[in-house]
């Protein structure tokens, strides 16, 4: 399953529950019970409902920081290929080079005027990684291509008229045999 | 008079004008914006054709108007409930609404005559870097209109602040940091100045972080030489939104605390946990931030776990108090099911339902797939349309009833009905955009994107359907005249 799948999953399962608690509370709403002993109930449930989401949070917080999810921006990634990429109004300038499958590809990305979002899109449409591209900054995204083919980087960081039109192809290509 | 409108919240016949026109100009300002919002929808659709030029523009005043406007109602609702504990100026209420007024003026001037579509975050360098479609006048004019409103929020959150120190001491005292580790919880002392108090410090610190970085970009619209560093700027610009977004919610939320109870005939006081989740808020609303910035890698690391951690644990008073208390408070109540109690209920659901996606979205490696995707707008679209949006429309409901002898009609609940179909429809249709991955910004789409755009449009014609009915209802309610026990001599 692909992350904006298991995303939408558990957003999803998440609304349901909140959506589920709500609809029961409301159902009971109109009835009437002593208020302090609803409240007792209540807050005794609460305590457990607290230390359950604590408990989910830390779980997540380790899951999915460790490793940490960015690459170190201060040392070499080890990447065996390296991409620099600068985002112009309104076009990308991506150095030339064939980009191997399977092969971890560092991307240097900056920005030559104002403030660009350098992501990459599969065939399909689908969001693979993304990094900003700032005026003064080079920010370090290390992907792996999992497939050749033809790969699309659009902009998603607003940057004036032109933004939706600042599109270029990448041709990801098949690892020659014992060659990275 | 019934408890549900207390004599302490009597208005004078000035105060009664004052916000009324506050009520009516921010409805008004909605269903404008809202037409923004239809009509860039309605273009992405292909179903009406847009130039990117006046899409853009029309994006940058709807993002800068919705979040002003939000501010400004919000404002009302907090004015109008803390009066009662501590004594406001109304010459400020009034100023706030004079600058708020101006600096929109200036944006929609900067927007529709200087054609200025450089977004709402006017993230720097790009209002003064727009390759010729509009002028540096024009984006120092739109610099320039926050800045004026930012004054007015100002000024009303220092009347507020000096108001509450004159009553409480300090701001320490009035936000009930002497509870939270022991003592007698004095019950009397009110959940409106707790939320005031918070308010006023955060919201205090992030307009004048957003000063800071418009005064700059003033200075380097006019003196290129004067160079901003764009991650900085960025960093202040994030802050500074951020947290007046924010901020409008919680200042909104005064009216479920106020008034749930009064429809529920059950107390709603403050508790230990209550104090402890509005402190841990007021940290966690100015710290949570950075992560609008996980996909800028070279922030330092500390910072984007900042982002992602206190993005968690900002969700712990929401759900934990805030909506679980209003749940509490309702169950098996016996509640009086009126206009008012309906929208409190659903401005809790789209809250704490709202933040589901956007708590995912915090998390760094989500954020890498997830971030400027049409994802973004649906999880604040959520909280906003669908959380304070309704407790706005609550409060007002909840004016008119004490004006009008029959405040609920089957057509408010048909509004009601409809607004929560369409809202649910228009924001559902932003999530879907994107889990497929469909970029937020983009004045023109793509052809598998245009299902989600279609949907979406035909959920904000509802929206503004509803929109439409409930400022009817709700101008016709504030302009009726007053009942005989109002208004009170001028103070």
């Amino acid at each position: 399953m692909i992350l904006q799948d298991k995303v939408w999953l558990l957003t999803l399962v998440g609304l349901g529950g909140v959506t589920a608690v709500f609809l029961y509370v409301i159902s009971q709403a109109t009835r009437q019970a002593d208020a302090s002993r609803v409240q007792a109930q209540s807050y005794a449930i609460r305590r457990w409902f607290f230390l359950v989401l604590v408990a989910a949070g830390l779980v997540a917080i380790v899951a999915t920081l460790l490793p940490f999810p960015i690459p170190d921006q201060h040392a070499a990634s080890g990447a065996a290929q390296i991409v620099k990429v600068t985002g112009h109004q309104w076009a990308w300038e991506v150095s030339p080079g064939p980009i191997k499958a399977g092969v971890p590809v560092e991307f240097d990305v900056t920005s030559a005027d104002v403030n660009h979002g350098f992501a990459i899109y599969d065939d399909s449409g689908r969001l693979l990684a993304q990094t900003q591209a700032m005026p003064g900054v080079t920010n370090r995204l290390v992907h792996t291509f999992t497939k050749p083919g033809k790969y699309r980087v659009m902009c998603l960081e607003y940057c004036g008229l032109a933004h939706h039109t600042m599109v270029v192809d990448l041709d990801v290509t098949e690892t020659t045999e014992g060659q990275p | 008079m019934s408890t549900l409108h207390p004599d302490t919240e009597v208005l004078t016949t000035r105060e009664r004008i004052v916000l009324n026109v506050y009520l009516v100009s921010t409805l008004v300002l909605f269903i404008l914006l809202m037409v923004f919002g239809l009509i860039m929808r309605l273009a992405q659709s292909t179903w009406i054709a847009l130039s990117p030029n006046l899409f853009y523009q029309m994006m940058t005043a709807h993002g800068a108007g919705m979040v002003g406007t939000v501010g400004l109602a919000s404002s009302a609702v907090m004015w109008f409930f803390l009066r009662k504990y501590v004594r406001l100026s109304l010459a400020i209420f009034v100023t706030n609404f004079v600058f708020f007024m101006l600096g929109a003026g200036l944006l929609l001037a900067a927007t529709f005559i200087g054609h200025y579509g450089g977004a709402w975050t006017f993230l720097y360098p790009l209002p003064v870097h727009s390759l010729g479609v509009w002028s540096i006048g024009a984006a120092a004019v739109f610099m320039l209109g926050y800045l004026v409103i930012g004054v007015g929020f100002l000024l009303f959150y220092l009347d507020a602040m000096l108001a509450i120190i004159r009553v409480y001491g300090n701001l320490g005292r009035g936000l009930g940091l002497q509870w939270l580790f022991g003592g007698t919880i004095d019950k009397s002392h009110p959940t409106t100045v707790v939320a005031s108090t918070m308010v006023i410090i955060v919201n205090s610190l992030g307009i004048l972080g957003g000063a800071v970085v418009l005064v700059m970009g003033l200075v380097n619209a006019y003196a290129s030489n004067f160079v901003l560093n764009a991650l900085f700027a960025k960093n202040l610009i994030y802050f500074f939104g951020h947290v007046f977004i924010n901020i409008s919610i919680y200042m909104a939320v005064i009216a479920v605390y106020e008034l749930l109870p009064r429809y529920t005939n059950r107390p709603w006081g403050i508790s230990r946990p209550f104090l402890w989740a509005w402190t841990a808020s007021t940290v966690m609303v100015l710290t949570v931030y950075p992560h609008h910035l996980l996909m800028d890698f070279v922030m330092p690391r500390w910072m984007l776990i900042t982002g992602q951690v206190v993005s968690y644990a900002s969700g712990l008073p929401v759900f934990l108090v805030t909506a679980y208390g209003a749940l509490t408070n309702i169950f098996q109540s016996g509640i009086r099911w009126r206009i008012p109690a309906m929208l409190l209920i659903l401005s809790m659901f789209g809250w704490a339902a709202g933040i589901v996606p956007a708590i995912i979205d915090g998390t760094i490696s989500v954020n890498r797939v997830m971030h400027n995707t049409m994802w973004v707008p649906g999880h604040f679209h959520f909280y906003l349309m669908l959380g304070v949006l309704p407790m706005l429309l609550a409060f007002m409901y909840h004016l008119i009833g004490e004006r009008a002898d029959h405040p609920d009609s089957g057509g408010d609940r048909l509004g009601f009905a409809v607004y929560l179909v369409g809202g649910l429809t228009f924001v559902g249709m932003f999530l879907a955009g994107g889990h497929a991955s469909e970029p937020r910004r983009y004045a023109v789409h793509l052809a598998q994107w245009l299902p989600y755009d279609r949907v979406a449009s035909i959920g904000a014609v509802l929206v503004i359907a509803a929109m439409l009915l409930f400022t009817t209802r709700i101008c016709r309610g504030l302009l009726h005249a007053p009942s005989a026990s109002h208004p009170l001599p001028d103070r």
